[in-house]
C-alpha cells in the first residue's frame, strides 16, 4: 500500500481517511431519523416526567409546563390504580410466559413430515399474522354472556329456554352466565387467555425452524443409548434448543409488558380500572377526555421504560457475550 | 422420512398410528383457529340469526357478498383500507433502505463506535412505545404531521428502523468477507461495492423485513390513535374499532370488517412464508 501511496502525488485527507469516513455517510441517514424519532424522545419523556404540562403552548409559543420535581412519582406512590396497573403487568409477564412451553408442545406435536404438514404448520401460526385488534374483537365475542361463543355453551348446559305466552324465549340458568369481561376479578385473565393464542403461534414457529436444526447426529445417538421420550427431550433435545427458547422468551416479554392493543379493544381497563397495565394506564392518562396530563403520563411510561430496561439490558449482555466470541 | 428427528416420526410406530395422527390433525386445527372459524360464520350470517342468538348452528341464510360490501357501503372502510397501503408501503421503502446502508456500515467497518451504535439500534427496538408517545405527539403537533399519513409513516420508519438494521447487520455480518476485501484491493470504491456487491447477496433479507415490517405496521394500534383524530388519515385498525361503535349489535358486519383487516398480511404471511419466518426468528435461529 505505502508504495503505491508513493508512486501518486499526494493522495488528500478524504481519500487517505476513506475507511474512516465512509462508514459515517452509510450511518447517517439512519441515525439521524432514529435521533429524532426515539432516541432523543426517551430524554424528553424522562424530563417530562418531572413537570406538570397539559400539552398546550402560550400566545408566545412557549410551553406552558410547570417544575414539579419528583411530585408525579410522589403521586404515583399513592395512586391506586398505578398498582392495579403495575400487578396486573406482573400477571401477564407470568402468565404470557405459558406461551413458551405451549409453543414448544405445539411444535413438538407438528413436528412431522407427513403429507399435508406444511399446510398445517402454516395454519397453526396464522393467529400471530393477524392484528391483536382483530383477536381482541374476536375474543371480546367470543366471551360475551349473551350472545357469544362462551354463552351459548353455557346456556346449553346450565340453562332451560323457557318461551312465554308473547312468544319471547327466557333462559332459567342454575348458575349465572359468566360476564367474563365485566367481572373485576376474571377479566385481566380473559384477556391474557386471548393474548396468548398468537403469542403461543410465535413460540410454536420458533421452535419448528429449531426443531428443524437439532443435530441429527446427537439423537442418533442418543436413541442408540437407549434414550427416548421425556428423557431426549429434556437431555437432549431442549439444550439444543436454547437459542429459539431465548428468542421465545425475550419475545414473550417484551409482548406483555406492550399490551395495550387487547386491553384497549376488550375492556378499556375497565371495569373500574381493574384490567389497566401500564402502557394502557400511561395512554389513559397522558390523552384522556378530562384533558392532558402529559407529565403525569410521562412519569407512568418512565416506570414501565425502567421495568423493560432490565430486560433490554440482560438481552444486550447476551448479545455482547455472543459478539466477544464470534471475533 | 429421516430417522433422526425429534420426536420420532409417526411412520415408524405403525400405519395404525399415521392414520390416527392424520385424522387428528384436521380436529386440532379446527379446535385451535375456532374463534376464527366462528367469527367467519358470523360475518356470513345475516342479521336475523344475530338477533336471534344463532350464533353456533348453521347460517339461516348465506350473506358473504352482502355482509362485505356493507362494509365498504356502510362506512370509512375503503378509506381505512387505502390510508394502511399509504402508511406500510413508505415505511416498508424508508426503513428497509435506511437498514440496509446503516446495516452495511455496521457489519463492514471496523470502527470503535460501531458496536455500541449496533446496540443503540438493538435496544430502541425494544423499548415501550409509551416512552416515545408524549414528545413524538407533541412533535408531530408541532410541525403539523398530526392527523396526517406522512407524520405516521415517518415515524413507523424511523422506529423500525432499529430492528431491520439489527436484521441487516447481522445478515451482512454473515457474508464471506473475502468478497468485500478483494473489491477493496482491486479499487473499487466503497459504495460501488455497497451497491454492486453486497446489495445482490442482501436481496434475501430485504424480503424478509419487507413482508414483517409491512405485517408490523399493518397491525399497527396504538400509533394509530396517538397520531390520528380525524377519519382522514386513520388505519384500518383503528377503523375497526370506530366501525365496532358504529355498527353496535350488528356483529356480522364488525366480523366481515375485522376479518377484511386481516387479508393482506395474512396474503403476505402465505405468499412469502420462508422469508416471513426468518425474519421472525430474528435470524437468530437458523
Amino acid at each position: 500500500m505505502a508504495d503505491i501511496a508513493h508512486t501518486r502525488p499526494s493522495p488528500g485527507w478524504v481519500k487517505r481517511n476513506k475507511l474512516a469516513i465512509a462508514p459515517w455517510i452509510f450511518l447517517i441517514p439512519a441515525l439521524i431519523f432514529f435521533a429524532i424519532y426515539v432516541v432523543i424522545p426517551i430524554f424528553e419523556s424522562l424530563w417530562l416526567s418531572l413537570y406538570e404540562w397539559n400539552g398546550l403552548y402560550n400566545a408566545a409559543g412557549e410551553s406552558t409546563a410547570v417544575w414539579v420535581g419528583f411530585d408525579n412519582y410522589v403521586k404515583l406512590w399513592s395512586d391506586p390504580n398505578f398498582w392495579t396497573s403495575l400487578r396486573n403487568n406482573l400477571a401477564w409477564l407470568i402468565l404470557y410466559m405459558l406461551a413458551v412451553p405451549l409453543g414448544l408442545f405445539i411444535a413438538l406435536f407438528l413436528n412431522q413430515t407427513v403429507t399435508g404438514m406444511r399446510f398445517y404448520k402454516s395454519m397453526f401460526f396464522f393467529p400471530f399474522v393477524i392484528s391483536q385488534v382483530v383477536v381482541g374483537l374476536i375474543f371480546g365475542w367470543f366471551y360475551n354472556p349473551d350472545f357469544g361463543v362462551v354463552g351459548t355453551i353455557w346456556k346449553a348446559i346450565f340453562c332451560e329456554e323457557t318461551t312465554n305466552i308473547l312468544g319471547n324465549t327466557t333462559f332459567r340458568c342454575a348458575r349465572p352466565v359468566p360476564d367474563i369481561l365485566s367481572s373485576p376479578d376474571w377479566a385481566t385473565y380473559g384477556i391474557i387467555a386471548a393474548g396468548l393464542w398468537p403469542q403461543v403461534a410465535y413460540c410454536m414457529i420458533l421452535y419448528l425452524t429449531g426443531l428443524n436444526n437439532v443435530a441429527a447426529d446427537q439423537i442418533e445417538a442418543a436413541r442408540l443409548d437407549g434414550a427416548k421420550g421425556w428423557k431426549m427431550l429434556w437431555y437432549v433435545v431442549i439444550p439444543q434448543l436454547r437459542p429459539a427458547t431465548f428468542i421465545a422468551v425475550v419475545v414473550t416479554v417484551i409482548g406483555a409488558l406492550r399490551s395495550f392493543d387487547m386491553i384497549a379493544i376488550m375492556t378499556q381497563g375497565g371495569p373500574f380500572g381493574s384490567t389497566n397495565v401500564l402502557a394502557h394506564y400511561m395512554y389513559e392518562v397522558a390523552i384522556s377526555e378530562y384533558g392532558e396530563r402529559y407529565g403525569y403520563g410521562s412519569a407512568v411510561a418512565s416506570v414501565l421504560f425502567a421495568i423493560m430496561l432490565v430486560y433490554i439490558s440482560y438481552f444486550l449482555w447476551r448479545m455482547y457475550q455472543d459478539e466477544k466470541d464470534a471475533r | 422420512m429421516r430417522a433422526d428427528m425429534f420426536p420420532r416420526p409417526i411412520e415408524k410406530s405403525g400405519p395404525g398410528a399415521k392414520a390416527a395422527y392424520q385424522s387428528f390433525l384436521p380436529v386440532a386445527l379446527i379446535i385451535w383457529l375456532l374463534p376464527l372459524l366462528a367469527i367467519f360464520l358470523t360475518s356470513i350470517r345475516s342479521a336475523k340469526d344475530i338477533n336471534s342468538g344463532n350464533v353456533f348452528g348453521w347460517p339461516s341464510e348465506f350473506r358473504l357478498w352482502e355482509n362485505y360490501t356493507a362494509v365498504f357501503t356502510q362506512s370509512e372502510a375503503a378509506t381505512y383500507m387505502l390510508n394502511s397501503v399509504l402508511i406500510t408501503v413508505p415505511t416498508v421503502m424508508i426503513s428497509v433502505s435506511l437498514a440496509c446502508l446503516a446495516g452495511y456500515a455496521l457489519a463492514i467497518y471496523r470502527f470503535r463506535v460501531a458496536l455500541p451504535l449496533f446496540f443503540l439500534f438493538v435496544a430502541g427496538n425494544f423499548i415501550p412505545f409509551q416512552i416515545l408517545m408524549v414528545p413524538v405527539r407533541d412533535m408531530s403537533v408541532q410541525t403539523g404531521l398530526y392527523d396526517t399519513i406522512a407524520g405516521q409513516f415517518l415515524f413507523h420508519a424511523a422506529f423500525q428502523t432499529g430492528f431491520c438494521t439489527l436484521f441487516m447487520r447481522n445478515f451482512i455480518k454473515a457474508l464471506p468477507f473475502d468478497l468485500i476485501e478483494s473489491a477493496r484491493i482491486e479499487g473499487v470504491a466503497e459504495w460501488r461495492i455497497f451497491w454492486f456487491v453486497v446489495l445482490p447477496l442482501v436481496r434475501p433479507a430485504i424480503a424478509a423485513l419487507a413482508v414483517l415490517i409491512f405485517t408490523f405496521v399493518w397491525n399497527d394500534f396504538f400509533w394509530a390513535n396517538v397520531l390520528t383524530q380525524g377519519e382522514g388519515a386513520k388505519p384500518i385498525t383503528a377503523g375497526v374499532r370506530a366501525l365496532n361503535g358504529q355498527f353496535v349489535n350488528n356483529w356480522h358486519l364488525v366480523s366481515a370488517a375485522s376479518l377484511l383487516a386481516a387479508i393482506p398480511p395474512v396474503l403476505c404471511f402465505f405468499l412469502m412464508q420462508r422469508h416471513f419466518i426468518a425474519g421472525l426468528t430474528l435470524g437468530a435461529v437458523k
